[in-house]
């Protein structure tokens, strides 16, 4: 309780308010716009997010990743683009829904839905809590490498039919995270002797790089296009009606999210498939799913805007991050010296409590928001796609250079850029490069650590958590190659493969 | 011939025109920069395995072209999908982009971020097809938004103009603060 009152004392400044009122409203705005994520929003803001006070940075790139789903469901209902990648599931029944007239009931429903699942994992998290700082402390060197070995492993299996794919893009940023002057024997590592590479390769400038100046080009390469969204009439408020009709699809589907979520690696994509799956399964009406089902639109919003809340749990209590947005967001945690991990929860209880306050607030201020502008984005949506291009170049600029004021991180960027261009245009996934930086740092500095004390192999499990997660690592990689076996006997022929069913890297 | 078939099946994927050449180019540098290992990274005597320096750039460059050698394959078992030169064209266009960024972040320290931020806007604009008087203002607009809300109100490091120099006194404080 007193965790609780002391964090509201944090909330209670101005810029803290602000910072989340921005980050809500811009996170929807964002999310709204067909080509921009909350990756490259977030890609751009961090370096801004450095100069400011942690719980400020970090209250607007949360609000930006919890708020930004919301927006995406719009153009996903109103005009078939999904606006985040996460949102395209919502097309299946959304945009039906849309074309037999009940445009303002599917939006009203998503908004509904998204609410439940946010608000559902944010609770989950509070009542976690407490659980979570008991456990915490006992995450050694050695379990943390397990969770980062697991988190890695689970990375790259989460992209299935681009498992190969997947496991060089994660070993390649584990291996461009190598690079420079490592801090241990002081030796140079892949410098080429070249001054500029001795001090590595700085993660931001590879998201930067790889999110953000790689879909400018995406933009500007391609053709100009300016989606058409039609002004929506009607109620917003029926759909949080019509979703407490619907309680059991939303409670499942916020689980799932937040079971997921929590989970590093595998994110919103499986919590949606598992949602979706349930949902059609358990319903009155499975004819309906594709269609304009309510109840698929509900386990597709639900699902994804329960995720959020439940990748900061490992981000939080172990400092290991799930997935890009988390990664990203733990750059502005060092930079600031606030270490996430077992000691946070037992020292700063505060600041975590302020910071889930935070994610309950931001979903109220969206819902509210959505209910009075949704036409008012609809139009946003129309912007021109290379016009979008330039501007998110422009806006990268700001990012890379305020950085350090280095011409050579702008030209590393660029780089990045065309390296992520040329993923996205495979439909390849960028987050493993990511992951594997960030993970694979994790993974050195705490295997070394750990190393000190293991005499024989068996020592390292030799504790009941690093023996779990083992265990989990062994069972994980079991359960695969059984179903790869299985998927393989039940294979379809070539011509019934549809090579533009996965294109989800591409947005 | 079964058996290839089913082979063939294992390393079927979800591809793109183009996959080939990325899988090539990809596994030739993996292969490269693993054979470097013994001239970039050193192994230091009496260390133990895991805190070599060496350590994790082998592992990691070893999973790169483990996997890399898996990719070509599925690349190269799978039927050809049409287009591949015309897709590499595509990420070679993107070059000209980039070359348009590094023009931009070269002016930034000459002539400020905001001459620099708005001329780089209107210009690009214009290339990309937006050629009337609304575009151009619209443009312009943007550039002077996103100076506005960086430099002048989030206060981000960016270096004033050599330029700013020859400002009058009072202008040339201003525009280094603010722009």
């Amino acid at each position: 309780m007193e965790n609780l009152i002391s964090g509201i004392h944090i909330l209670a400044q101005w810029q803290v308010a602000l910072a989340l009122l921005v980050g809500s409203v811009g996170g929807v705005i964002i999310g709204a716009i067909p080509g921009v994520g909350a990756a490259v929003a977030i890609a751009i803001l961090l370096p801004a997010t450095f100069s400011m006070e942690p719980i400020v940075g970090l209250t607007m790139l949360l609000g930006i990743y919890g708020s930004s789903m919301y927006g995406g469901a719009i153009p996903a209902i109103l005009i078939n683009t999904p606006g985040t990648a996460v949102n395209a599931l919502t097309t299946y029944d959304g945009y039906p829904m849309t074309k037999r007239g009940q445009a303002a009931r599917a939006l009203s429903l998503a908004y509904s839905a998204s609410f439940f699942g946010g608000v559902f994992a944010i609770l989950c998290l509070i009542v976690l809590s407490p659980v979570l700082a008991m456990i915490a402390p006992h995450f050694g060197s050695r379990e943390i490498f397990l969770a980062a070995l697991l988190g890695i492993i689970l990375v790259v299996l989460a992209h299935r039919g681009q498992i190969f794919a997947a496991g060089m893009l994660a070993a390649f940023g584990i291996f461009i995270n190598t690079i420079g002057l490592e801090p241990v024997k002081y030796t140079k590592r892949y410098t080429f002797d070249q001054g500029w590479l001795s001090s590595g390769v700085n993660l931001i400038v590879v998201v930067l790089g790889i999110f953000a100046i790689s879909q400018a080009f995406a933009l500007l390469v391609n053709k100009d296009e300016s989606p058409e969204a039609k002004p929506v009439s009607g109620s917003m408020l029926g759909g949080l009606k019509e979703l407490m009709g619907h309680k059991r699809v939303a409670a499942a589907s916020s689980g799932f999210g937040v079971i997921m979520g929590m989970i590093p690696g595998v994110g919103e994509f499986t919590a949606q498939f598992m949602s979706y799956t349930y949902a059609k399964k358990s319903s009155k009406n499975p004819e309906l799913f594709g269609d304009g089902s309510p109840e698929g639109l509900i386990a597709s919003e639900a699902a994804n805007n329960a995720v959020p809340g439940a990748a900061m749990i490992p981000l939080l209590a172990l400092g290991i991050p799930g997935e890009a947005l988390t990664a990203m967001m733990l750059s502005v945690f060092y930079v600031h010296n606030v270490i996430p991990g077992p000691q946070l929860f037992q020292h700063h209880m505060d600041f975590v409590m302020a910071l889930y306050i935070a994610m309950l607030l931001l979903n109220v201020i969206v819902l509210i928001f959505l209910i009075f502008s949704t036409n008012l984005l609809t139009r946003i949506i129309q912007i021109p796609t290379r016009f979008l291009g330039m501007v998110i170049l422009t806006l990268s600029f700001v990012g890379v250079y305020s950085l350090r004021n280095s011409a050579t991180d702008c030209a590393m960027a660029a780089g990045f850029g065309v390296f992520g261009l040329i993923l996205k245009r495979l439909n390849l996934p960028v987050v493993p490069v990511i992951l594997g930086m960030v993970l694979g740092g994790i993974m050195e500095v705490k295997l070394r650590s750990a190393m000190a004390r293991v005499k024989t192999p068996l020592d390292f499990i030799d504790r009941p958590i690093a023996a779990i997660l083992f265990a989990l690592i062994v069972l994980i990689l079991a359960l695969h190659v059984r179903t790869v076996i299985r998927e393989h006997k039940e294979r379809l022929s070539e011509a019934e493969i549809d090579h533009d069913l996965h294109d989800s890297q591409q947005r | 011939m079964d058996r290839f078939k089913t082979l063939q099946d294992m390393f079927k994927r979800y591809r793109r025109p183009g996959d080939i050449v990325f899988s090539v180019v990809f596994l030739l540098f993996s292969v490269f920069m693993l054979s470097q290992i013994g001239e970039q990274t050193v192994w230091k005597k009496g260390t133990k395995l895991f805190a070599q320096p060496s350590f994790w750039p082998a592992v990691s460059l070893g999973f790169m072209s483990l996997f890399a050698v898996f990719h070509l394959i599925g690349s190269a078992v799978s039927p050809r999908i049409e287009g591949r030169w015309v897709e590499v064209g595509l990420w070679l266009r993107s070059l000209e982009f980039v070359a348009w960024f590094l023009v931009y972040v070269a002016a930034v320290p000459v002539i400020g971020y905001l001459l620099a931020t708005l001329l780089f806007a209107m210009l690009l604009a214009f290339r990309l097809g937006y050629r009337n008087l609304k575009w151009s203002i619209v443009a312009v607009l943007t550039g002077f938004a996103i100076v506005l809300l960086f430099k002048t109100f989030l206060q981000v490091k960016v270096p004033g103009g050599q330029i700013y120099e020859y400002l009058p006194d009072a202008w040339r404080s201003l525009m280094l603060v603010y722009f």
